[in-house]
């Protein structure tokens, strides 16, 4: 199991590394003076020497990648083009909003998914299985932030239920304030959930070793629950964890849509006002965190799948 | 007689599918005494899993029981009910399935699995650890201890076969019900595995049904036999009897056509010509009528009664009656 | 040619079949027929102004009301399908057509360019795709084109990924070791033998891809970094909406249910295609 986890991370990193690489080139391939591009036609001199000392672009390109990789693995993000702060303090600091965000639409979308899931899998084809089915379908189409701005239209504006703006104060109001939110970004994810750990359920009801539990005399709830469950909901975490991409993206929207502080506002914002640094800061913590959720779902996949360690 | 503890008596099942009825048993006889080992040989789609599942009750939903009983220690399972059909099921009825590498679950350890299936006993885990590291030591396995913590996948085939014979053995059942335990090991494996349930089976004093195609084996390990063809029985009784006068045709040529058995070296070896029929359309007469080369006309209307044809030997075939009627 | 001609009926019959497969083919149908014809078929001019008309709410004249300058919704819907669907079509069959030949490269070629793909791959797949689609807008600006190229970016390591695995398992598969113990060269294998299997799957995942592009293009005009004002697309529309949601709530409806619906079409239809064309393709192979 420890070998399994340090070769995961490994690999995470070497993951990592290549995107960083990638978001350096990215800036530099850009045609034309990138300094002006990022700051726009408006740009004093003074920004943009700032910009360019700041990205190092005045330099060699060697020196410039030694001076990136070298802040990267310092924790150094760089600076916020306008106020001078640094970037890694700025991106953490709206971070954990995010972070709520994604978090409580997964524990509301996956905990119900995987009951409907089960649920539909115990009694197969009948019209409760084939309703779940449809809803699920459905539920997965629908875009985050378009289930996002009708919710708002009709739960916040019009019949008043939830807040329509920002996070809240106080546990109570914060958890007032992420019942949109999270609602919006979970929906499409309940279907989905359901109809993974229903097919995957019904897989595993029909293998072998269920028939051997059963010719034992253990109890059905057991077998159901333990046996057959244990093995079924492990494609639900390995989606989970390569779905926090997904999640982030849609976290972008319901924060805008709902006036909410995070990650995506602050990229939006500083887009709109061409702080660049800021971009790219988020934009590669934000990869860095989805990274780290797909190793970890790899990791927590070994622990539960006992077969899968050795894999590979 | 009250040493009989499983007692076949007339049983038909059928599959309802869209075709139409499959008539997978029909009028199915036969006892199993108390400590003793009962074979069942016959080739695929011949009734032995249908037979194995309704024993068990662990069935399709498209079963259906048309008639008979299956007799345990003298109540009818068939007319158990679901609990009462699972207080048996791992405790006084045990089974070994055919396939050793999809047996166990395999995202828990085998000694999970074995506490678990201890689940009738309140004794503390410790004990019940204790009693599935002896079992595996019985079976032969090595170092049974700190193989506990292991899961199957690190396990060999032959390996997991004994985990699954000490799983069953482990409440000394009354009955064991082994489906073809051997057929998906290697020989050598086979012999080592047969010699090991005999041992248990003399320690235990158990009865076993012992399902085969493989009549060597079933030669070897049983004290009777019945011989199964496409969901009836054609013949059963004691395997000396069996095997050196065989009263079906089906059986002589089984083994006729056994690789054991074959002395003459030959450029083409022996089968039976034809194709099993199919049990949505059963033909009139007797089941074995069109592969078997000495069929008359009575064969071809009536189905032929099992009936004795001498001491501890039954068989069920029409020939068998001209010979002692005429 | 016949044969393939053939085969599309007999999918498309299986779709029609399916009660959500039927519903998504009338619905991919009715904006494919309105995204071509949408300057026949619009009321209105999308981007006409009309100040004098403005924020009124739909009525027999305006179906879907007009926004704040103007600009009657309803026709804006219907180009906007127009719209959706320039981007989400080149976006979604250029990612194929590269993800196909890099996959098929990754699976057939040396092992150290399937490991550079693959590790190329996985990093483009690391970054959250809306994240992506930001930081190069950032650099280079909102346009149609961006969005395109950053939508077809984002794709391509999905197809490249299935067109590999695909590529490997029929590699050893008896029928192509047959074809190359007759001596068929690379090229041979790959276009008449490999690629019918592939395109297969990797047309579902296609069919199954284009509703995430219509929203991943709507989300981006939405957040005012798609396609350039006064274009109009559904996302746009969702924009003005939100800017002034109480006084014009139907421009928020107006916008939202095209992308439900064309959503929810092209899910139902690539369900469907990949219930009809999955047993098929165990089948064969």
């Amino acid at each position: 199991m420890l070998i399994f986890t340090l070769k995961r991370f490994a690999l995470a990193a070497l993951i990592l590394f290549v995107a960083v690489t990638l978001m350096f080139l990215m800036i530099r391939a850009v045609p034309g003076d990138p300094v002006q591009i990022m700051l726009g036609p408006r740009a004093t001199p003074e920004l943009q020497a700032r910009l360019t000392a700041e990205l190092a672009l005045d330099q060699p390109i060697f020196r410039q990648l030694i001076i990136f990789y070298g802040n990267m693995l310092q924790g150094d993000l760089g600076t916020d083009v306008f106020s001078g702060r640094a970037v890694t303090q700025i991106v953490f600091q709206q971070l954990p909003f995010t972070l709520e965000l994604i978090f409580g639409s997964i524990i509301w979308s996956a905990a119900l998914g995987i009951f409907l899931g089960a649920y539909a899998a115990s009694y197969p084809n009948t019209l409760i299985d084939r309703m779940v089915a449809i809803v699920s379908v459905s539920f997965v189409a629908a875009p985050a932030f378009v289930v996002a701005l009708l919710s708002l239209l009709l739960f916040a504006v019009h019949l008043r239920w939830f807040p329509a703006i920002g996070a809240g104060n106080g546990f109570w109001d914060r958890m007032d304030h992420l019942v949109l939110p999270s609602f919006a970004i979970g929906l499409s994810w309940v279907g989905y959930i359901a109809r993974l750990v229903r097919a995957s359920m019904l897989e595993v009801l029909g293998e072998h070793h269920i028939r051997t539990a059963r010719a034992f005399g253990l109890a059905e709830r057991r077998i159901v629950m333990v046996y057959a469950l244990r093995i079924a909901i492990l494609p639900v975490v390995t989606v989970i964890g390569v779905g926090m991409g997904f999640l982030l993206s849609s976290a972008v929207f319901a924060e805008i849509v709902f006036a909410r502080p995070g990650l995506g506002k602050l990229v939006i914002d500083s887009i709109t006002t061409r702080n660049y640094p800021i971009v790219m800061g988020s934009v590669l913590v934000s990869t860095g965190l989805f990274v780290v959720s797909t190793a970890l779902a790899d990791l927590v996949n070994a622990w539960l799948d006992p077969r899968a360690r050795s894999a590979k | 007689m009250t040493d009989v503890l499983l007692e076949i008596d007339n049983l038909s099942v059928d599959y309802e599918t869209a075709r139409g009825d499959l008539k997978a048993l029909r009028n199915i006889s036969f006892d199993v005494r108390k400590a003793e080992i009962v074979g069942i040989v016959g080739e695929s789609g011949c009734g032995k899993s249908t037979l194995i599942s309704s024993i068990l009750r662990l069935i399709a939903p498209n079963t259906r029981f048309r008639s008979g009983e299956i007799r345990f220690e003298g109540s009818d399972l068939l007319k158990a009910t679901e609990r009462e059909m699972r207080a048996l099921r791992g405790d006084e009825i045990s089974i070994v399935f055919q396939d050793p590498m999809q047996t166990h679950n395999p995202v828990l350890s085998v000694g999970q699995q074995m506490v678990d299936i201890q689940h009738r006993s309140k004794a503390p885990k410790g004990e019940k650890r204790e009693n599935a590291a002896k079992m595996l030591a019985a079976v032969g396995i090595p170092d049974p201890e700190a193989r506990l913590d292991q899961f199957p996948h690190e396990f060999s085939g032959g390996m997991r076969q004994r985990i699954a014979i000490a799983m069953a053995l482990m409440s000394e059942p009354n009955l064991l019900i082994a489906d073809e335990p051997t057929t998906a090991l290697d020989a050598t494996l086979e012999v080592q595995i047969i010699e090991r349930l005999q041992e248990l089976q003399r320690e235990m004093d158990c009865a076993i049904l012992f399902i085969s195609h493989h009549l060597g084996v079933i030669a070897e390990l049983c004290d009777r036999v019945v011989v199964m063809y496409a969901g009836a029985v054609v013949e059963s009784g004691d395997i000396r009897k069996i095997f050196h006068d065989p009263k079906h045709p089906y059986t002589r040529r089984l083994i006729e056509c056994d690789p054991g058995h074959i002395k003459t070296r030959a450029r083409i070896l022996p089968t039976i010509p034809g194709e099993v029929p199919d049990l949505a359309n059963i033909p009139d007469g007797c089941i074995f009528r069109d592969r078997c080369n000495q069929a008359t006309e009575r064969c071809l209307s009536q189905v032929p009664p099992l009936e004795s044809v001498g001491e501890e030997h039954m068989a069920a075939c029409w020939l068998n009656h001209e010979e002692v009627t005429a | 040619m016949e044969k393939s001609q053939s085969e599309i009926r007999i999918i498309l019959v299986g779709i029609a079949k399916n009660p959500l497969g039927f519903m998504g083919l009338v619905i991919v149908g009715a904006i494919v027929f309105s995204a071509i014809f949408a300057a026949w078929v619009v009321p209105y001019d999308p981007i006409e102004m009309n100040i004098r008309d403005r924020m009124q709410g739909p009525s027999w004249s305006h179906l879907l009301g007009t926004d704040q300058l103007g600009r009657d919704t309803f026709s804006r819907v219907i180009t906007g399908g127009q719209v959706a669907l320039k981007v989400a079509l080149p976006a979604v069959f250029g990612a194929m057509a590269i993800g196909l030949t890099l996959g098929m490269v990754a699976g057939y070629g040396p092992k150290w360019l399937d490991n550079f793909l693959m590790l190329l791959f996985d990093t483009i797949r690391s970054f959250p795709t809306v994240m992506f689609a930001l930081a190069v807008v950032a650099l280079v600006g909102p346009s149609l084109q961006t969005v395109v190229l950053v939508v077809m970016a984002t794709s391509i390591p999905t197809y490249g990924r299935v067109a590999r695995t695909q590529t490997l398992t029929l590699r050893n598969s008896e029928f192509i070791l047959a074809e190359r113990s007759m001596g068929a060269s690379m090229a041979r294998i790959l276009g008449v033998h490999m690629l019918p299997n592939i395109i297969g799957v990797l047309a579902v995942l296609a069919a199954m891809d284009i509703p995430t592009v219509i929203a991943l293009e709507a989300g981006l005009s939405f957040l005012g970094l798609g396609v350039k004002p006064p274009t109009p697309s559904w996302g746009a529309l969702l924009k003005d909406g939100y800017a002034l949601v109480r006084q014009t709530p139907w421009l928020v409806i107006g916008g939202g249910l095209p992308i439900i619906i064309a959503t929810l079409g092209f899910t139902f239809l690539g369900e469907s295609l990949r219930d009809v064309v999955d047993p098929k393709l165990r089948k064969n192979q």
